[in-house]
């Protein structure tokens, strides 16, 4: 038997290294803090016997009470794939899609989630997997990808996802999926951009049309309002107005132009004809019109 | 002082070793996610804390027990749903197309002694079960089109394997629960052709988008000349006589009216009604 060192007054350490040891023990395995987010499971020899709230709390020590802390609130997120990697989906249209989503979850009942599942986190992922699936194989493609089916999608995979865990009774509460990344596959993408330009080229038609148009409509009412200040004019004085732009208008025309006047019966010219084209700008003759 | 007390009890100190080894090993601690099979010499006569899908976690049979030491001994086994996962399989539909399908089952042992008559662990059940469920479901899935496998009939496919499956795991003790299909991919070679018959579709809705931006756009440049032809009739039907002479005038202007560089030259008859005056004031 072991020698243990002596107290001062010839008293034995032994009772004081058995206390502590109690005392350890106690401490370790009776008293428990479960922080604010979490809650403890007690079992008596495995047997479930309560649920800890926050705070501090006391149980029987080990081996009789055990106690597991478990974090129920904080939401969990499963990323699916959990790669970079293009993961492909059929889509209802038997068409495939780059798809990517996550998943929050928390525990609602630790109890349920503690006792009733092999490997909840895994079961999880599983569902989530089958019931996205599911969920984007009742949507077409461009609605999986140009965003139309999306909530959608997300709704219905979620409320799968739920009746499916619930019918486990696991104890799981999805607090919402979400759509990362639907897109073309990569080898497609080329033809994808296609339709996006075709779109755009068709914009562009369209708008280029309606710019034409917008002038065309334009010129027109310009046109017909300059028309009809002329006319409101010519219907005060139509004859006179007639004559006035006949003249003003050969006045135009005539000034800036080389001009030969010729004898009706036969080719006489009053001026040489090469002669006028010659000095082009100078007018020989000036046929001022007269009233 | 301790040596002095073993020497004096010693005998009762063993006989106390040999009460206390007895009594421990005639205890046994089961806990809530385990149900156990006692075995009597190579007999199960009883379980301990079996599963029953309505009694609450706390009124169960967990915790301590009794059983007869060295004569009864114990046969752990899972309590919770258990996963029976498949290697991903090609499935042929009835179309002749090809599909490859990963599933998993999900269990659970609800007769435990029928499950170590049969199978005797969880695992050998498991190993049990996937070539099972593997055919099913080739089977079942067998039976439907492409299309339907993607969809609508998915849900009745499940359930059907389910019911399949479960009669098969009753041998083992085992009830399944859950069938449900995680992939149903395209396999490798199908993948391409899919690929290039999604590549087909793109271009013909590219043309399809092209020849509509094309069709609008004309439809656009027809009304607008439509409208304009109306705001010119409108304007100009008030005096046909009127605008013939005012356009004629502008159409002078523009032709020969501004000889931006090369000018006309212009041959004039004197019986132009322009020059009626220069000809003769008087005749008029």
């Amino acid at each position: 038997m072991p020698r243990f060192p002596q107290l001062p007054g010839g008293r034995n350490w032994f009772p004081f290294i058995i206390g502590g040891v109690a005392l350890l023990w106690i401490g370790m395995s009776a008293i428990h803090q479960v922080g604010p987010k979490e809650e403890g499971i007690v079992t008596t020899f495995g047997k479930y016997s309560r649920t800890l709230s926050p705070g501090l709390n006391w149980t029987l020590p080990w081996p009789v009470q055990n106690v597991a802390i478990t974090d129920v609130t904080s939401i969990k997120i499963e990323t699916i794939p959990d790669s970079e990697n293009e993961k492909l989906m059929l889509t209802s249209d038997q068409n495939l899609v780059d798809f990517s989503y996550l998943v929050r979850w928390n525990i609602k009942d630790l109890k349920l989630y503690h006792f009733r599942l092999f490997d909840p986190p895994q079961t999880v992922r599983e569902i989530a997997e089958a019931s996205m699936r599911a969920s984007v194989a009742e949507v077409g493609l461009v609605d999986v990808i140009g965003g139309a089916g999306r909530a959608q999608i997300e709704q219905n995979t979620r409320t799968r996802m739920q009746k499916i865990l619930d019918a486990y009774r696991s104890g799981v509460q999805i607090q919402g999926v979400e759509i990362k990344k639907a897109d073309p596959p990569a080898k497609v993408n080329d033809a994808f951009q296609q339709v996006t330009s075709a779109q755009q080229d068709a914009e562009r038609m369209q708008s280029d049309a309606q710019a034409w148009s917008q002038q065309l409509i334009a010129q027109a009412q310009g046109d017909a309002a300059a028309f009809d200040k002329v006319f409101e004019e010519y219907r005060l004085a139509p004859e006179v107005t007639k004559r006035r732009m006949y003249y003003e208008t050969m006045e135009r025309v005539l000034g800036n132009n080389d001009k030969v006047i010729v004898e009706a019966n036969g080719v006489t010219p009053y001026l040489p004809l090469p002669e006028v084209r010659r000095k082009k700008t100078d007018t020989t003759v000036t046929t001022e019109g007269g009233q | 002082m301790f040596a002095k007390l073993l020497q004096d009890h010693k005998a009762s100190l063993i006989a106390l070793g040999v009460v206390v080894f007895v009594v421990l090993s005639s205890i046994v601690v089961v806990p809530e996610t385990q149900q156990a099979v006692v075995i009597r010499v190579g007999e199960p006569v009883r379980v301990i804390n079996r599963f029953r899908p309505d009694t609450d976690f706390g009124q169960t049979g967990a915790g301590l027990s009794l059983r007869i030491p060295f004569i009864e001994e114990l046969e752990r086994i899972d309590k919770r749903l258990l996963t029976v996962d498949m290697e991903p399989q090609q499935v042929l539909s009835t179309d002749q197309l090809r599909l490859e399908v990963d599933a998993y089952a999900r269990f659970r042992i609800i007769d435990p002694v029928k499950m170590v008559r049969t199978a005797g662990t969880t695992l050998r059940v498991q190993e049990q079960l996937r070539p099972i469920l593997t055919s099913v479901l080739r089977q079942e899935l067998g039976k439907r089109t492409f299309q339907s496998l993607l969809t609508a009939d998915r849900g009745k496919a499940m359930l059907q394997i389910r019911d399949n499956l479960d009669l098969a795991a009753r041998e083992y003790g085992a009830q399944v629960i859950d069938v449900r299909i995680k992939r149903a991919d395209l396999p490798e070679g199908a993948l391409e052709s899919a690929f290039s018959r999604m590549r087909a579709e793109r271009q013909r809705e590219a043309t399809t988008i092209r020849a509509r931006g094309q069709k609008n756009a004309q439809i656009l440049r027809a009304e607008a000349e439509a409208q304009a032809a109306r705001t010119y009739a409108e304007s100009y039907g008030k005096d046909a006589g009127f605008y013939d002479f005012y356009r004629a005038m502008r159409s002078y202007d523009y032709t020969f009216g501004d000889a931006n560089g090369a000018s006309t030259t212009i041959l004039l008859s004197p019986d132009n009604a322009y020059l009626k005056q220069f000809k003769n004031p008087r005749s008029q």
